[in-house]
């Protein structure tokens, strides 16, 4: 639908747009995160582009690729409708160099989603004017959408009573059992050497 | 009305008058003027508005229905919902704010037990947090097993009984006698 997006980007950018694609009507640009703000730019000022509604933004951790962090970007223009991903990809498996610029002054919208994807990811917007943690608590420590973020780790605030002050058992059962839910290969029954 | 069992009426004087034990008395007076606190966080309030309105009259009808949005003026904390770690001090400090004697109840699955949410981000169970008197399970529980918890709430407090209780799973009394209107046997 918006292939033609794709044309001009990489006619405008030239290597800076690493590889594009195409499926089921959806059209991806992959560019390199140097030049993430030039296109955003380009995008939302270009007549031809016209890219005046910020639809979302995420990051999304691949921990078996490097840069491993993927930065997702969608857009609309109102005008022209159509619409585009644009992607880039960060940060070593250490999480090192995972910045990209904020793209806040050009979309007022991008300030919150920014806050999201350092919050749960750990990407740092360069320029955002107030990057603190949306979701979680300024105590919390690490990134708990990294793959590597343990599953089973929580940062209570409030201690927890112990079962002498409650009277009554505390331990929480696993709400699955090793073969349902779970997706991502936790299994706590396993580890216990039950079953 | 409740029953109060060590009542006494002295039927030999004209004026009449009762004796009981004061606990007595209070337990009777505490367990029919429950002042409810809704601290409603998810979708059990939904559940918790069906319950509270006409159709089911859960809590007029057990003198626990008039909300104190202070709690320094209510003495039942309703939990509804999932508590996420953020809130959790939240959670404790408005029950540390409520005046003694006080209860809790933990309306649905998330507030017992934290639910299917076993993450970084949600309590697993206000139990964790703060003393819980009365779990309801169910996602979300039927109204008939929140009046259940009510009333065995109603029952602890009568009795003086601190220790927790948990609403039983129920098998509908019904079940076996409905039948369909039209099997293949039946005539028409």
């Amino acid at each position: 639908m918006s292939e033609r997006v794709l044309e001009v980007l990489k006619a405008k950018f030239g290597d800076a747009v690493l590889k594009t694609h195409s499926q089921f009507g959806d059209d991806t640009a992959i560019v390199d995160a140097k030049s993430w703000k030039a296109v955003c730019r380009f995008l939302r000022d270009d007549p031809q582009m016209s890219f005046d509604m910020f639809t979302d933004l995420c990051g999304v951790d691949y921990p078996d690729r490097n840069p491993r962090i993927e930065v997702v970007l969608h857009l609309y223009s109102t005008q022209r409708r159509h619409r585009v991903r644009l992607k880039c990809a960060v940060g070593d498996e250490d999480m090192g160099g995972c910045e990209v610029d904020s793209i806040c002054d050009l979309w007022v919208g991008a300030n919150w989603f920014e806050r999201e994807a350092y919050d749960l990811v750990g990407v740092t917007f360069k320029g955002h004017p107030d990057l603190r943690r949306i979701l979680m608590y300024p105590e919390f420590e690490g990134h708990p959408l990294l793959k590597d973020y343990p599953a089973d780790r929580a940062q209570p605030l409030v201690p927890y009573r112990t079962e002498a002050e409650a009277g009554v058992p505390l331990e929480k059962l696993a709400p699955f059992a090793h073969d349902e839910g779970m997706p991502f290969g936790r299994h706590p029954t396993r580890e216990h050497g039950e079953n | 009305m409740g029953e109060l069992k060590q009542v006494t009426l002295d039927a030999s004087e004209s004026s009449g008058f009762a004796t009981t034990k004061l606990d007595a008395l209070l337990g009777w007076a505490r367990k029919w003027s429950l002042f409810k606190y809704p601290f409603v966080t998810a979708c059990c309030g939904m559940e918790f508005m069906s319950l509270t309105s006409p159709r089911f009259d859960g809590t007029a009808r057990f003198g626990a229905e008039a909300p104190r949005f202070s709690p320094r003026q209510s003495d039942l904390l309703w939990v509804v919902g999932t508590i996420s770690q953020r809130q959790a001090p939240v959670l404790k400090r408005i029950y540390e704010q409520m005046m003694e004697p006080k209860w809790v109840l933990a309306f649905g699955t998330c507030a017992s037990c934290g639910g299917f949410y076993d993450n970084y981000t949600t309590v697993p169970g206000i139990d964790k947090i703060i003393p819980c008197d009365v779990y309801v399970p169910g996602c979300p529980p039927r109204p008939e097993a929140v009046i259940d918890g009510l009333m065995l709430l109603q029952d602890k407090i009568a009795r003086g009984d601190k220790t927790p209780g948990i609403v039983k799973p129920h098998e509908d009394p019904a079940a076996g006698v409905v039948k369909l209107r039209r099997s293949k046997d039946s005539e028409r």
